[in-house]
Formats: C-alpha cells, sequence, structure tokens
C-alpha cells in the first residue's frame, strides 16, 4: 500500500535545480552537446535505443545527456517519450541479407564467399589505455581500398545460414508471411509461454547485461547449447513502410542493425535427420556483444520446442522474459525509495508484538525451569 | 499485396526511386526544394511525428517479429495543379518531411521534372554515390586476407 505524503515540493524542486547544476559539471569545462553524444558517444547511443526501444538516435543522445551518463535511466526517458506519439503502422520486415556492410565475420568458415570483413571492431585491441585521446589532436582518416570488381555488393556476401542450408545442415527457419499475427509486447502483456516473436522483441529491447549474463550461463553448463558464431553483420539496412495512401511500399530511409546467427547442436529424431539448430539475435546499431547474448538465450529459449528438457535459468520461459526489462526492473526495484511510511508502521507493530511474545516465552521458560529446579530440591 | 505494385508498375517505380533518394538526403539538400515548389503549396497534412514498428525477420528469412519502434514523421502537400505529394522519413525533422512531400508533389505533376533532377536530385544521387564507394572502400580494406603456408615438397 503506498500512501500519498505532502509537503517537500520545494525540497524537491531545489533538488532537480542541484540535479541540473551536477549535470553541467565544473564551469570550466565546455558543455557537450547531443551532436557530440551521438558522434563520439555512439555505442552508449545505441544501447539506449534498444533498450529504450525507440530508433532515434538524435533522442537518445539528448536522453544520455539528460541522465548525467544513466543508460538505463535514458532507455526510461525514451520508452517515456515514445507513449506520446501515435502509431502510423508497423514496417516490412528488414531484409538484413541487402545489408550495406560494414562488418561481417564468421568463426565457423575461414575462407567464405564475401570473406572475413572487421570493421571498426574493438577486437585484437591489447585494451591499453589510450593515453594520446587524452590530449587534442588530428584522428587520422581510415584507409580505403577499392574493393576488387564484382565484390561489395551484399549479393557477394551470402549468409553463412544459407550456406549450410543448401547441404541441408541447418534446420530451415520456417518462411512465414503472415503480418497480421505478429505479436507485440507493446500491445499486449506478455503472456507465457511466449511465441518466439514475442521472446526475440522481449530480447530485443532487454537488457543487456541480463543477458550477457544469462548467455555466459549457458556457456558455463546451465543449458548448454555448444554454440558457434556462425556469423555477425553489422551496416545498414532500408526501412520500407506500406502506406495505405500511397499504395506500394514507401522507403523511410536506412538504420543501422547488427545481426548474430548463432549455431547450436543437434535436432533430429528417428524420423528427421539430425541438424544444427539456430539462435538469432538482431538488435538497432552497433551491439554485437548485445546481439550475441540474445542469439545465446534466444536458443536456449527454444529448448522446449526443440524436445529438450527445462533445466537451467536461461532456458526458462517465465524466468527470462520476466526480468529482461531493465526500465519495468528499475521501477519496482527503485520504488522501495518511495515512502512506505503506514507499511513500515505495521511491521514495526508486528515485530514488537512478536518481540514481546518472545520475551515472554522465555520468561515462561525460566519460570519453569526455576520451578522444577525447587521442586528437585 | 500492395507492396508488388511498385516492383510491377513503372509509375511507382520511378516515384519510389526518387524517394529512396529524398529518404537519404540531409535536411539542407532537400530544403533547395523550396525555390523550385510554387509558394501556394498547401499542406494536406500538417508535418506529424509518430512511430512506425520495425520488422525483423527471425533467422533473417523466417517470420517476421517486431524489433523495436522507430520515429518517422510525414506530410502531405498540394500543389497548385492539384498534385499531391507524401513525405515519410525516419526521425524527427518535420521541415525536413514537408520538403519530401515537395519532391514527391513535383515528381507527380511532372511538369518540372528536369528541374527537379537537376538541382535537388541529382546533387543528392552524387554525393550519396561517393559516400557509398568510401563506406566500401573503408571497409574493403579490413577484409581479411589469409596467407596460405605452402607444406611438403611440391
Amino acid at each position: 500500500m503506498y500512501v500519498s505524503v505532502k509537503g517537500g515540493e520545494a525540497a524537491i524542486r531545489r533538488a532537480h535545480r542541484l540535479l541540473a547544476d551536477r549535470r553541467r559539471g565544473a564551469r570550466d569545462v565546455a558543455e557537450i552537446v547531443p551532436d557530440q553524444i551521438r558522434e563520439q558517444l555512439s555505442l552508449a547511443v545505441d544501447r539506449v535505443m534498444n533498450e529504450g526501444a525507440l530508433h532515434d538516435r538524435d533522442l537518445a543522445a539528448l536522453a544520455v545527456k539528460q541522465a548525467r551518463g544513466d543508460l538505463i535511466e535514458a532507455a526510461f526517458l525514451v520508452r517515456a517519450y515514445r507513449t506520446t506519439l501515435p502509431r502510423f503502422g508497423a514496417s516490412r520486415p528488414i531484409d538484413t541479407g541487402a545489408m550495406a556492410v560494414e562488418r561481417r565475420i564468421s568463426a565457423t568458415y575461414k575462407d567464405l564467399p564475401g570473406g572475413q570483413i572487421l570493421g571498426p571492431t574493438f577486437d585484437y585491441t591489447h585494451r591499453l589505455i589510450d593515453f594520446a585521446l587524452a590530449s587534442e589532436g588530428e584522428t587520422p582518416a581510415p584507409e580505403r581500398l577499392d574493393a576488387p570488381s564484382g565484390d561489395g555488393p551484399a549479393a557477394e556476401i551470402p549468409r553463412v545460414t544459407e550456406l549450410l542450408a543448401m547441404e541441408g545442415l541447418i534446420e530451415a527457419e520456417p518462411e512465414s508471411d503472415d503480418e497480421t499475427a505478429v505479436g507485440d509486447l507493446t500491445r499486449a502483456p506478455l503472456r507465457i509461454p511466449a511465441g518466439r516473436d514475442l521472446r526475440l522483441q522481449q530480447l530485443a529491447r532487454g537488457d543487456e547485461g541480463f543477458l550477457l549474463a544469462l548467455g555466459y550461463s549457458t556457456q558455463r553448463g546451465y543449458g548448454s547449447t555448444h554454440p558457434f558464431a556462425g556469423e555477425i553483420r553489422i551496416g545498414a539496412v532500408e526501412v520500407d513502410f506500406e502506406a495505405p495512401e500511397l499504395g506500394f511500399a514507401v522507403p523511410l530511409g536506412a538504420i543501422t542493425v547488427s545481426e548474430c546467427q548463432m549455431i547450436n547442436q543437434f535436432a533430429g529424431s528417428s524420423k528427421v535427420a539430425p541438424t544444427f539448430t539456430r539462435g538469432y539475435g538482431l538488435a538497432f546499431g552497433q551491439v554485437e556483444r548485445k546481439v550475441m547474448a540474445m542469439a545465446l538465450v534466444d536458443r536456449a529459449l527454444r529448448t522446449e520446442e526443440l524436445g529438450g528438457a527445462v533445466t537451467a535459468p536461461a532456458q526458462d520461459q517465465e524466468f527470462v522474459l520476466s526480468h529482461a526489462d531493465n526500465v519495468q526492473a528499475t521501477g519496482f526495484v527503485e520504488h522501495l525509495k518511495l515512502p512506505h511510511y503506514v507499511d513500515f508502521q505495521a511491521e514495526l507493530a508486528l515485530v514488537r508484538a512478536m518481540r514481546a511474545e518472545h520475551e515472554a516465552r522465555i520468561e515462561a521458560e525460566f519460570l519453569d525451569e526455576d520451578g522444577l529446579e525447587e521442586a528437585a530440591e | 499485396m500492395t507492396g508488388t505494385s511498385a516492383e510491377t508498375d513503372p509509375h511507382k517505380a520511378a516515384r519510389r526511386d526518387v524517394m529512396t533518394v529524398v529518404a537519404a538526403a540531409t535536411a539542407q539538400e532537400l530544403s533547395r526544394v523550396r525555390a523550385l515548389a510554387p509558394a501556394e503549396a498547401v499542406d494536406l497534412r500538417a508535418p506529424e511525428t509518430g512511430l512506425v514498428m520495425v520488422r525483423g525477420r527471425m533467422g533473417g528469412t523466417g517470420a517476421p517479429f517486431n524489433l523495436g519502434e522507430a520515429t518517422v514523421t510525414r506530410a502531405a502537400v498540394r500543389l497548385p495543379s492539384g498534385a499531391v505529394g507524401f513525405g515519410h522519413l525516419l526521425g524527427r525533422d518535420r521541415h525536413r518531411a514537408r520538403d519530401a512531400a515537395l519532391v514527391d508533389a513535383l515528381w507527380v505533376e511532372g511538369t518540372r521534372r528536369d528541374a527537379l533532377e537537376a538541382e535537388i536530385l541529382a546533387p543528392i544521387r552524387r554525393r550519396l554515390e561517393g559516400d557509398h564507394a568510401r563506406l566500401e572502400a573503408e571497409t574493403a580494406a579490413t577484409r581479411v586476407d589469409f596467407f596460405t603456408l605452402v607444406r611438403g615438397d611440391d
């Protein structure tokens, strides 16, 4: 039970003014503008877009500034903003096969059509602090290499899963264009068991740290799936929107997404030959760790439909889907800060009554023992 | 399904092609259309920001699912000739969405397509070609070349 408490308005107003001051920090240091955050802290912006479940780089950058760099607070701000906007409809499914690839790697094939393209990655850096970044200086332009003729277009970079599918070595991904039946968490509350469409939506907006820990837990043996990173690709895809007034799919522009195809150990039965199984991760921006973790958890959540026994936390839909959303989680954890004065009064009365009862019982036992001793004498 | 119509109808395909260029244009690049469009253009739909749910496919090729929403701003204008144009763009820039609708209306009107192409679209196409070539070259420079070590006595 929550009780409204009057008073404190002046303190709240001054606290918010103090917050604005502390957000600004020392005045002799230049103030950052959202454009700088969008361009130079772009991976923080990407995380806020995903956990805020809204693609808008400028808005997410502004939210990061407003939240003083608290990314969960920033995601909360983005979620609150989206509730003020009308929904125009849904896009046609994006085609990650037609991506303008900026990074594409496979851990399962060394030499593969399209090659291993590292792109802008932290991989193979030595994780040594670069003190040169603390001083101003020109960043050299990236090197360029003209792509060999016939290379470059997306058609030249086939999906690794398609290469396996051609040999029938991986489970087929059932195609469907029944777009009316796509579940939407923002329109109807999540029910367990949830279809894979709803699970993927919840994972895409889920907390990166939570998914990372769950994915890691499957690797350590809590519901192992023997995963390989079949392919990770990052780049821009076009978003098309079927505008009713035009009668064709209108191009809205391009967004950057990250995709991970995890290839896992086997499914099969006495009737169906064994194949690899799939785990899938997809999210806005350059969020490689997020989509890898998402793909591990997606596969773990498919345990039951693939005929396995649910024994580990990462395989448990109720556990994973109910706790993945950090805006929900922070709401419930942080509500403990709000006044619970009356609740607590009740608990105080209860603990005092229990203590009185406890004392009376001890006293009674002591008297009984005295009585026994006297009787023995 | 209406979505295939742009693939089979050359008029719609050409209109969609212009929209693809417009969707990749900056606000500044699009603002040049205001010099070309008649001042009497009226708003059929004042620029309005809303949400489009972006969908992906399971495993990249399977059944659709909802990935997350994106902000989209849309506008519709009518020229004195009666030509109606629409703008639908990612983001929250109202001026940019209205300028996109003006480009579409001018293209639909048809009488000034040459000027539209020369003054607005061609410079954007050139800039985009340069951007794509640069991105491809920068990306290609990070492609791994594996050295093959030849072993044995050949």
